[in-house]
This record gives C-alpha cells, structure tokens and sequence, in this order.
C-alpha cells in the first residue's frame, strides 16, 4: 500500500529540480538579460572591460534562458506586410523582350516589322506586321521557354515559364501559372533576406520577422519607438537605376515612347525627364555604398559596382561621353549628371540635397539591397514601454495577489492537506516558468492572465483526488487504502477534463496570433505541470508524510 | 475547523426544477441571440478594421474636446471614450480614440495619424500615445473567419473527444451546454456593448474548455454511479453524482473564480474585456455542466447495461476506459 519506488521518487524530485533551475534566471531579469546581451556583444565585437562585467553579472554555468517578454509588455512595433508578388511580373516580362527581338529578328522576310505594344504590366505583346507568318513567330517565341526551375515545378512534370499566344497578328507573352508560383516563391523569400538585413543594420533586440502565409511577413521590434519608424525602415523599396536619358520637360504629360518612361525630378519642381526603361546597371550590382561628402562639402553616397557592374558602366559611359545618364531611386530621379569621361573601375558617387542623415540611410538601404516588390501595410501597432510596463505591474500585482488568496483558501478548506496542494502549486508555477525559459516561449499580457487561470485551475486536480479521499474515508479500510484508492479514482477525471482543456489550448496555439498565442502556450504548458504537480508531487509529499507519521487516522 | 463551501452529505434534487433551469436557459438564449442580431456585437478594431490610439495627459480627458478637435479631420465614424483604472494615478487620464477604417487594404495612412495626434496636442499640450493599433480591413476580415472556425473547430473536437470516452448523448449534452455557455457569453457583450476583439475569442474558448472540464467530471462520475447502482432511475443517479460532485465543482470555480476576479480588479484595463468573459464563462459554465448538460442527459436517457451490447437504445460505441 502507498508504495513508490525510490526511482521514480528521484526521478519526480529532478524534474522539480530542473524546472526550479531553469526558472531562476527569471527571478533575476535585469541581470541575466544584461548577461546574455553582454555575451551575445562579445561574441560579435570582441571583449571591453564594461561587457565583461556586465556577463560576470550571472554565473555561467547556470542556465540563462528567460521567458521572452511579447511586444505588449516591453512596448514596441509590430507590422504585417504583404508583398505586392505581381509587382515583379512586369520586370520579368520586360527583361524577355531583348531576346524576344532578337529570336524573331531573322525571321523579318516572313512575320514584317516588329513592333513592342503598350500592354498591362503582366503581358508583354508584340506586334508583327504580316501575320502569314504568325505561325512561324510564336513558334519562335515559344522556343525561348524554359523549365520551371523550382521544386514545385518539377514535381508538376517540368512546366514551362512563360505562355504566348497569337492573334491578329499580336503575340502576347504572360508568365505561366507555376512561373508566377517561382517567382512569388522567390520574391517573397528575397523580400524576407532583405527586411531581416536592414533590421539586423539598425541593430536592435530580438526582432522576430516571420513569413505568414503565402505572401506575408510579420515583423516585430521590440524597444523600436513606433510603428513608423519600423516602416521608414523596411518599407522603402530603394530599388536604384542608371537609366540612359532621352529627353527633360516640364511636362508630367509628355507621351513616352514604347520601351521608355517618364519619371519626375526628386529636388526640382515640375522637371521631368524621359527615360529609357531597361536601366544600363542596378542596385543589385551594387557591392558597397557609403555616406560620404562631395566635393562641395554636402553629404553624398559613395557606391562601388561588382564586376560585372562595373563593365556595363565602363562601357556605357566610354560609348555616350556628353550625354546625360539618369541615377534613379525609387521611381524619382535623383540626379542626371551629364557624363564627363568614361569611367572605369566601378565606383561613383551619388549627390543630391541630402541632408547626413538621409545620405546614411540610403547608404544602408542600398548596401542591404533593394526590396524585390511594393509592401502593403495590413495591419500595425505601436505599443509605448511604459504601458508595457504598466501592464506588467499590474500583471505580477494580481498574480501575487491571486497566488496569496488561492494558498489561504486551500489551507482553509483542506488543512495539511492544503498545504501540499499549496507546495505543488508554487512548485508548477515554477515549472510553468522553467518550461517556458527552455523552449523560450513569449510571454504575453493574456499569457499572464493564463498564469493566473492556471492558478486557478491547478488546484482542481488536486481538489478532485482530496474531495475523493474524503469519501473513500468514510467506507473504505483505514487512512492509507483511502488515499491509494482517491488517487486511483480521480485520476480518470483527471485526465478526461484535462484532455478537453488541452484540446482547446491546441486550437487556440494553431489558429490565434501573437498575444492570443502567448495565452494558448501558458494554458497548455499550465495544463500539463499542474497535472504533474498533482498526480506526481502532491502524491510524494502526501506519501513521504504518511511513511514518517503513520497516522491513525486522516482528516482531510 | 475546515472551511466547508458545501455540506459534507447533500442530496440536493437537481431536477424537481429542471423544467424551469431548462426554460430560464433558454429564454436567456434567446434574449441573448435577439440581442445579437439587432444590436451587434461593438467590435474592436481586430473585427471591423481602423485604428486605435490610446491617450494619456495629466489633464482629465475632455471627451467633448477631443471630439470638436477631430471632426474637422473628416475621418468619418470616430469613437472617443475614456478608460479607467483603479490602478491609474491622479495625472493619468486615459482615453481611447478608435477611427474607421479609411482605405481598401491599410487601415489607415500615416499621415491621418500624424494629424490625428497634432490635432489632439492642440487640445491637450502633454498628451502622449501609449500605443497605437491599425487593422486594414483586408485583415480583419479574415481574422473574423479564423475566429469563428476556432469556436466551431473547439466545439467539434471537444464533440468527438465525448462521444469517443463516453456515449453520444452524453456529448451531446456537453455539447449543448457549451454552445449555451458560448452564447450567454456573446450576449452579454452585445448587451453591454463591451468591445468585442480577439482576445475575446481566446477567452471564448477558454471557456469552452473550462465549462467541459467541469462537465466532464460530472460525466465521469455518473458513469461510474451507472455501473454501481444498476437498478436505481436515472433521475436518482444523476442526482447522486451531481451531490458527490458538488463540493469539487465548487472548490474549482471558487479558487478559479478568486483568480479570475483578482486579475479583473487588479490587472490593468488592457485585459478587462478579455478577464471579464472568462469570468463570466466561469459562472455560466458551472451553473450550465449541473443544469443543462445533465438535463440534457436526463431528457436523453442513457443506456444503462455497460457490461453487454445493447441494440434497443442509440448507437453504441465501446467504452475505451473497459
């Protein structure tokens, strides 16, 4: 009777063990954080005296896992962007049309002239003007497609990536279906390196950034002072060109010619110019860009071409010495310098009325590389540190409170017995806070309030196996088959109300976001140590108890 | 001397009234669905889209004020109400100011909350914005439709789950009470049109979950009593669990309940709503896994032989725990 084997005494008192060490560094917040940080500081930039005092701060070889504070309790800026996939259709479309021409060159005595038509931005449409040879053209541009090259596409039996079709003498050119899968696939990937790049730049805490869905990113920065200033960052697409110029105006009106654009002037007033619109280099050729100063003293960036870059540059320049050339950022022309002389090697500099800080920032936005599409904001929040803080006040506030009250009424109800569910209890608040550390779960303002249901709710294990043992010690056979035989039959409720609780934390992690999952993770973990706590730690001390004292009879 | 929520030997009839639970219940019901579709549910932005900004001055908040500011920003509907706080000091006057959704796709541009937040420091000079919340209605939208497939998602498992260890008619009576609970719960926030968001959700299902656990207990014990007291009635079975059960019933919702409440005066205004809905789940789910899961069952009947195939009631499932 009441027998448990010294194994699995050792073994429930580690677990215990092991839960209390890894929730400590929790009691010391302050001091681990400035730990980890003062280490994570050395690893990237080497030792100070001042970093070395501040990881001396927490011994280490303890553990240094803290439960992550969410966004609405350290204040911060959340976004969800969605990238705007289609924006890069047109590129890919445009980029065809070079081969395109040059596929249906030789074939001028049967398909007539060639001409590039206007078109929506995810078509491109060529007309040729003796459509006998229609047949003969789309058989030529048909040859141009190539397999898929993505996973996905090969698994569909290598698709092609464009379609084309003619009529009346117009072959149109769309990217095909598991193209635009590849490309949004690609985009989106691009998109996620290059926001984690320039947040990574700025240097802050922790940031979480997270695909959502097919064409989503959830970004999080904690300590960032609002939701703008995170846009200001990651939002500018800072897509750069050098574009060949063909005319300048003041016309916002004047009518481009096929192939060309007109985009305004950044600095003047009603100047625009009309450009070529396949750009002789890009910012993706781009190696290095620095904040520096002009020759006049005023802040420019300096820029540094690969390769390849670099002799695209060399060669245009050398080919159109008095010409002038457009440097354009963002669909705004920043300066269109007339070339002087050819340039070789590679590097220039960018002038403009920048103020230092904006020259810094464009160096930044250019060294981390353009965005590959247009991101939509669909939702975002700003959340100040001081109502986080607040909030986390008034959170320990009510969980000390709550704590202290649930401890009182179970001693009140229950006696001694009271006391061990009130052992168990602290003890899985403790595990509670070990486990969360390990797997560095997010703490957030409903996960607190999780806390404090679960505080609530632990008990409940306990309060069905005592009000059990209170009814098998009016029939059964002495103290000790009473307490044996309310363990053995509470334990199916247990484990059924518990099951159902699970079930709904399960759901709540799977479909909820942010906060909403912080609450699911604190009830499902709560779940699982307080039903430990019950079945396995109350037991013990009751046992341990019941060994030392032999009692005669047992009021619980 | 223990503190004793329940006598040591009840024998309470749980059902000399059932009619009468069962028809407050439903009346309940009804008014609260009445309720729903005439008045709505007040939507936080998470639902319907727009932005919220949250305010602090040390000055108390002139709500008439901050109005006549914003209406020349022509932002159309624009809610403004105060917050309180126990919690809060004298020089700590809180408001929110909530803003429809302005665009097909972003909630709002930056530059209506930049001039929201000029026009509100005109007003006044110290204010701050502790934080401030947009949902494009391209979001929220969704966000509605992930919501309620999680109440029914919830619901369905939970179903499955007692159908599984118990006999369909007891889920079904767990089943009933659950959508009971879940739409007091949303009545009550139609009635007193406390804002209605995501976290509102989240403590829906917690009540779910809560309210079962409760149920399940009960459940648990009558299958027991089932077996033990083979030749009694139903009635007389179901009134013997319930009475055992009773004091664990209420020790749970009291300490649950003590939580709750304390985190309600004490946790800040962030999380009342959320608080709020769990408490009331709490009252609500205990009244319902005594009164109408078991009603329910009662009406239902049960087979009552559990130790061979019976063919003369109901589908018949094997029973796991055997």
């Amino acid at each position: 009777m009441l027998q448990i084997d010294l194994w699995k005494r050792i073994l429930i008192w580690a677990v215990v063990a092991a839960g209390l060490i890894f929730a400590a560094p929790n009691l010391f917040y302050g001091r681990v954080e400035a730990h980890n940080d003062a280490v994570t500081a050395i690893e990237r930039e080497g030792s100070t005296q001042e970093l070395e005092a501040q990881a001396a701060g927490w011994p280490s070889f303890l553990p240094s896992g803290l439960v992550n504070l969410g966004l609405d309790l350290r204040g911060g800026a959340h976004l969800l962007a969605e990238v705007r996939v289609e924006d890069v259709y047109g590129a890919r479309l445009e980029a065809l049309w070079p081969s395109v021409r040059d596929a249906l060159r030789p074939l001028r005595d049967e398909i007539g002239t060639i001409r590039l038509q206007d078109s929506p931005p995810d078509e491109l449409r060529i007309a040729i003007s003796d459509t006998s040879g229609q047949g003969a053209a789309l058989q030529a541009v048909r040859d141009l497609a190539e397999p898929v090259s993505s996973t996905t596409a090969l698994a569909q039996g290598g698709a092609q990536n464009i379609d084309v079709s003619a009529a009346d003498g117009i072959l149109t050119v769309t990217l095909s279906d598991a193209e635009r899968a590849a490309t949004n696939e690609r985009t989106l990937r691009q998109a996620l390196e290059i926001i984690r790049r320039r947040i990574d730049e700025v240097g802050t805490r922790e940031p979480t950034i997270q695909r959502q869905g097919a064409d989503r990113i959830l970004i999080q920065v904690p300590g960032i002072g609002s939701a703008q200033e995170l846009k200001d960052i990651i939002g500018t697409t800072a897509q750069l060109t050098f574009q060949p110029v063909v005319s300048r105006s003041g016309d916002p009106e004047a009518d481009p010619g096929v192939g060309e654009e007109v985009l305004p002037a950044l600095d003047e007033e009603n100047v625009f110019y009309t450009l070529e619109r396949s750009p002789v280099v890009t910012g993706e050729q781009l190696v290095d860009a620095q904040p520096s100063f002009d020759q006049n003293g005023q802040p420019a960036v300096n820029f540094r071409f690969n390769t390849q870059g670099a002799r695209a540059f060399g060669d245009y320049t050398a080919a159109n010495i008095g010409s002038p050339f457009a440097i354009v950022l963002d669909d705004e022309v920043i300066s269109a310098p007339v070339i002087q002389s050819h340039i070789p090697g590679g590097s220039g500099i960018i002038t403009g009325d920048f103020t230092i800080e904006e020259s810094t920032n464009l160096a930044v936005l250019l060294r981390a590389g353009a965005l590959p599409a247009g991101l939509d904001f669909l939702e975002e929040r700003t959340i100040g540190p001081e109502l986080g803080a607040d909030s986390i006040a008034a959170g320990q506030l009510a969980t000390m409170v709550a704590f202290a009250l649930v401890l009182v009424f179970m001693v009140a109800s229950y006696g001694l017995f009271g006391v061990f569910a009130n052992v168990a209890l602290i003890l899985n608040i403790a595990l509670l806070f070990g486990l969360l550390s390990l797997i560095g779960a997010t703490l957030t303002l409903p996960g607190i309030a999780g806390i404090v249901l679960t505080v609530g709710m632990a008990v409940d294990a306990n309060v069905l196996v005592f009000e059990r043992i209170r009814e098998e010690l009016k029939t059964a056979k002495g103290p000790a088959r009473a307490i044996e035989r309310g363990y053995e039959k509470a334990l199916s409720a247990i484990v059924d109300a518990n099951i159902t609780t699970i079930i709904t934390a399960i759901i709540l992690f799977a479909m909820g976001s942010g906060p909403v999952r912080g609450f699911a993770i604190t009830l499902g973990f709560g779940i699982c140590t307080s039903v430990f706590t019950a079945v396995f730690v109350t037991r013990l001390l009751i046992v341990t108890w019941f060994e030392r004292r032999r009692p005669k009879t047992v009021t619980v | 001397m223990r503190l004793k929520l329940v006598p040591n030997e009840t024998s309470i009839d749980f059902f000399s009234r059932s009619k009468l639970w069962l028809g407050i219940s439903a009346v309940l019901i009804v008014v609260a669905l009445v309720s729903f579709f005439l008045q709505g549910l007040n939507y936080g932005i998470d639902f319907r889209g727009g932005t919220t900004i949250r305010t602090e001055s040390a000055e108390p908040v002139d709500v008439g004020a901050y109005r006549d500011a914003l209406q020349d920003l022509e932002l159309g509907d624009i809610v403004i109400s105060e917050v309180f706080d126990p919690s809060f000091g004298p020089d700590e006057n809180v408001a929110m100011v909530r803003i429809a959704a302005q665009d097909e796709v972003e909630a709002v541009s930056q530059d209506t909350i930049a001039a929201v937040e000029a026009a509100l420091q005109e007003v006044a000079p110290d204010i701050q914005f502790t934080s401030v919340s947009s949902v494009g209605p391209k979001v929220s939208g969704e966000l509605i439709q992930t919501a309620v497939i999680a109440v029914l998602l919830a619901i369905g498992a939970v179903l499955v789950y007692i159908w599984l260890r118990f006999e369909w008619q007891f889920a079904v009576g767990a089943v009933v009470a659950l959508v009971h609970d879940v739409a007091l719960t949303i009545g009550i926030f139609s009635e007193l049109q406390i804002r209605f968001d995501l976290a509102i959700i989240a403590a829906l299902l917690t009540i779910v979950g809560y309210s079962l656990n409760d149920t399940v207990v009960v459940f648990d014990r009558v299958r027991e009593n089932l077996i033990k007291y083979k030749k009694r009635p139903l009635r007389e079975v179901l009134n013997i669990s319930i009475n055992e059960t009773l004091s664990r019933t209420l020790m749970t919702s009291v300490t649950t309940l003590i939580a709750l409440l304390t985190l309600l005066v004490l946790g800040g205004d962030v999380i009342r709503g959320f608080v709020f809905a769990m408490t009331w789940g709490v009252i609500v789910g205990t009244y319902s896994s005594i009164f109408v899961a078991s009603a329910i069952l009662h009406r239902l009947g049960v087979k009552r032989d559990w130790s061979k195939p019976d063919n003369t009631q109901g589908n018949q499932f094997a029973n796991v725990d055997a």
